[in-house]
């Protein structure tokens, strides 16, 4: 909902003390994050530092061992159906691997948010499917096709058509340019700030990629140890001294993108 | 009692709606929660502040009742009423005014579309050349509002008016600028799924397609059995003690306890008979002729083709769906070696040491019903049994279930095979393998039954 709520002080998540426990192996000790509307906010951090797992807790998927997460101010682990039904309108997820269901054909699967949650008629839910599945640079021709018919790249922007179809006010992106070669992440990147730009989006990202961290993110937190390494812009973290963080920002594939970046 | 209801509330302002409600303040519908929501919509047209109507296009409307504002603020706060006509969310209204001035109002957003089109499509536009939309009144607007918005102007257009567009927010300009820059792109609507022609020979090419791929498959299939009987170190062992424990070991005590359970309704079905006729002896004959021949090797076919088989189709097409068995041939390994011969030795081991198995258990089943049903004593039953079934039956009921193990192992790992990279596929693929391998068994325990009765056995 691209509407004046955008500048709006309240934070749209806040995960306060998190921990998170699988039998004996601790993935989080005591997480707390705050995320600012409008902003896209990345999270970093090495392989099984437990990134994706926190979108998970975050978005109401995996509960937490411990703490409290809070989306729009509500806390998703007390919510009944009804209530997770209503916060769920709200934001959408693109999932690494895309998430389409692979019965239905792209158009189809991006109508599904608006054939079930509202009742516009199917004209105007074509045109709203069109406009989406455009907006996401894929080619009209591919609306009638099956996930499995699809490359990798295209069903990645087919789950993003997916995801923004309601206009949401959240929009969460697991590893979006993970397996993309570098015209279509770029192309990527650009059409994520192009979509936070129109539709008033906050964003939050799982990502490992260096470049799409310098060029689109707001702010970058970086997970490591079960906790949260440091927080704040990239040229922030890029001057911090923690030794896992200095290693993820400089190391050879770090210091390119951050040359690149201040290049451009 | 509130919880029967939902509501809906309208805030009026003076002035608009003259005739009907001559006040400003606050409207709450009242609907039963079954009747369809969110169609309420207030259309009013002003044309030259000497007329106005209302048109509330709500089909479903129950009650609606008028409160002062002061009253029904508090009457919604203290019910904690929706608030659909909230400042943020307030339903999109379109008024025009002197006949030239389209004044647009409320909350363009997609929970609204449904009654904003049925909006725009009742409205008589005016006559007038040139029309100016007056958006600065438009609270929130997502992409599906900015859709109808510019659809409708570009219908204005195309009937010859002029239309401007004044007072946009700024936040929804972008919004607006995307949705026309990707307008003629999208236009021309999204292309209709072609379904192929289904003629005859489009049917007969698609079956014998399935035919030869069937036959390639039972062709590899042979030349690896034999490949591993020449070299039985091929065969691997764990993978086929793993399936005999996993289809044979522990399917015993479902198949014991069918098995049973058929002697005892043959025996019963017979005793019924047999005893109308004094002939209460021959139940043995039906028992043992009738379990040994047909019913034991065809209950445990069948029942391994519904727990093992659907099992082997899942199991190999979710392999191929993980890329499994594309890893398996690019080790230079065979599928066939590694996941279907082990899985067809096992069945025809097991399936043939179940019959023997379901034969004792029915045959205990019909000499209990025998016994307490019509006075054959357990001795008798033996006694009966040696001298009236003949061997033969027990051989060709065993003889039969390898066979029964070769089509249900071979069908569902043929299936499994055709499973391509799709969920759906996974079940269907899976279903087809059951009732094929089902339907083959019967088919092939039908041939055995007339070529045997040529024979005289």
């Amino acid at each position: 909902m691209a509407s004046g709520t955008i500048h709006h002080a309240n934070p749209v998540i806040e995960v306060s003390h998190v921990c998170t426990r699988f039998g004996d192996a601790v993935v989080h000790e005591d997480v707390n994050l705050t995320i600012r509307p409008g902003e896209i906010f990345a999270i970093a951090g090495g392989n099984g530092s437990g990134k994706s797992t926190l979108l998970r807790e975050i978005i109401g998927l995996h509960p937490q061992t411990e703490g409290t997460i809070r989306l729009f101010g509500q806390d998703v682990s007390v919510l009944g159906e009804h209530g997770a039904q209503n916060v769920y309108r709200r934001l959408g997820v693109m999932f690494q691997q895309g998430g389409l269901f692979s019965s239905l054909t792209l158009a189809e699967n991006v109508a599904v948010p608006l054939k079930e949650h509202t009742d516009v008629s199917s004209e105007l839910i074509r045109d709203i499917v069109a406009m989406k599945i455009v907006t996401v640079d894929l080619p009209m021709d591919s609306a009638g096709k099956f996930p499995s018919e699809l490359s990798g790249g295209m069903r990645r922007r087919a789950a993003l058509a997916r995801a923004i179809v309601m206009d949401p006010e959240l929009l969460f992106l697991d590893e979006p340019t993970a397996g993309l070669d570098p015209i279509i992440a770029a192309g990527f990147d650009a059409l994520v700030l192009q979509l936070k730009a129109v539709l008033g989006l906050t964003v939050v990202m799982v990502t490992h990629d260096l470049d799409s961290l310098w060029r689109i993110a707001d702010r970058v937190a970086v997970l490591g140890n079960g906790t949260i390494l440091g927080v704040g812009t990239m040229h922030e973290l890029a001057e911090s001294s923690d030794p896992i963080i200095h290693e993820y920002f400089h190391g050879p594939r770090g210091r390119s993108a951050q040359s690149q970046y201040e290049v451009s | 009692m509130w919880k029967k209801y939902d509501f809906l509330v309208g805030y009026l302002r003076g002035g608009n709606f003259k005739k009907k409600n001559p006040k400003s303040g606050v409207l709450i519908w009242f609907f039963k929660k079954s009747s369809c929501r969110r169609k309420f919509c207030g259309v009013v047209q002003v044309s030259g502040h000497s007329h106005c109507s209302l048109f509330v296009l709500e089909k479903e409307r129950k009650a609606r009742l008028w409160f002062p504002k002061p009253v029904g603020y508090l009457l919604t706060q203290f019910f904690r009423l929706p608030m659909t006509g909230t400042h943020q969310n307030r339903p999109p209204h379109v008024l025009i005014m002197d006949d030239a001035v389209i004044r647009c109002e409320g909350s363009w957003i997609i929970p609204h579309l449904t009654m904003l089109n049925t909006l725009l499509t009742e409205i008589q536009w005016p006559l007038v050349r040139d029309l100016v939309w007056d958006v600065v009144n438009i609270r929130a607007m997502d992409t599906g509002g900015a859709i109808v918005l510019y659809r409708t102007i570009m219908e204005l257009r195309s009937k010859g008016h002029q239309v401007s567009l004044e007072g946009l927010r700024p936040e929804f300009e972008e919004l607006m600028q995307l949705v026309s820059s990707h307008w003629d792109r999208v236009h021309p609507a999204l292309p209709v799924k072609e379904h192929k022609k289904k003629n005859f020979k489009w049917w007969v090419s698609r079956h014998t397609g399935h035919m030869v791929k069937a036959l390639a498959f039972v062709g590899e299939a042979t030349v690896h059995v034999f490949h591993s009987l020449r070299r039985p170190s091929l065969i691997r062992w764990r993978a086929l003690f793993h399936s005999l424990d996993r289809d044979g070991y522990h399917a015993l005590p479902i198949t014991g306890l069918l098995a049973f359970l058929m002697g005892v309704v043959i025996a019963y079905q017979g005793a019924e008979q047999l005893r109308q006729f004094g002939a209460n002896i021959f139940v043995v004959d039906l028992v043992g002729i009738s379990l040994f021949r047909e019913i034991s090797p065809l209950i445990v076919a069948i029942l391994i083709a519904g727990r093992s088989g659907s099992a082997y189709a899942a199991q190999i097409g979710t392999m191929k769906v993980t890329e499994e068995l594309d890893a398996i041939r690019t080790l230079g390994l065979s599928p066939m070696q590694l996941l279907v011969l082990p899985r067809v030795f096992a069945l025809v081991i097991a399936v043939p040491l179940l019959t023997v198995y379901a034969d004792i258990l029915g045959v205990i089943g019909g000499a209990m019903v025998a016994s307490s049903q019509l006075n054959v004593s357990g001795v008798e039953f033996v006694g009966r049994f040696e001298e009236s079934v003949a061997l033969r039956h027990f051989f060709i009921g065993i003889g039969k279930a390898p066979c029964f193990a070769i089509i249900i192992a071979m069908v569902s790992c043929y299936q499994g095979f055709q499973i391509r990279g799709n969920v759906d596929d996974v079940g269907r693929r899976t279903t087809i393998g059951v009732v094929q391998s089902i339907f083959l068994v019967i088919v092939f325990d039908a041939v055995c039954s007339i070529i045997f009765s040529w024979w005289n056995i």
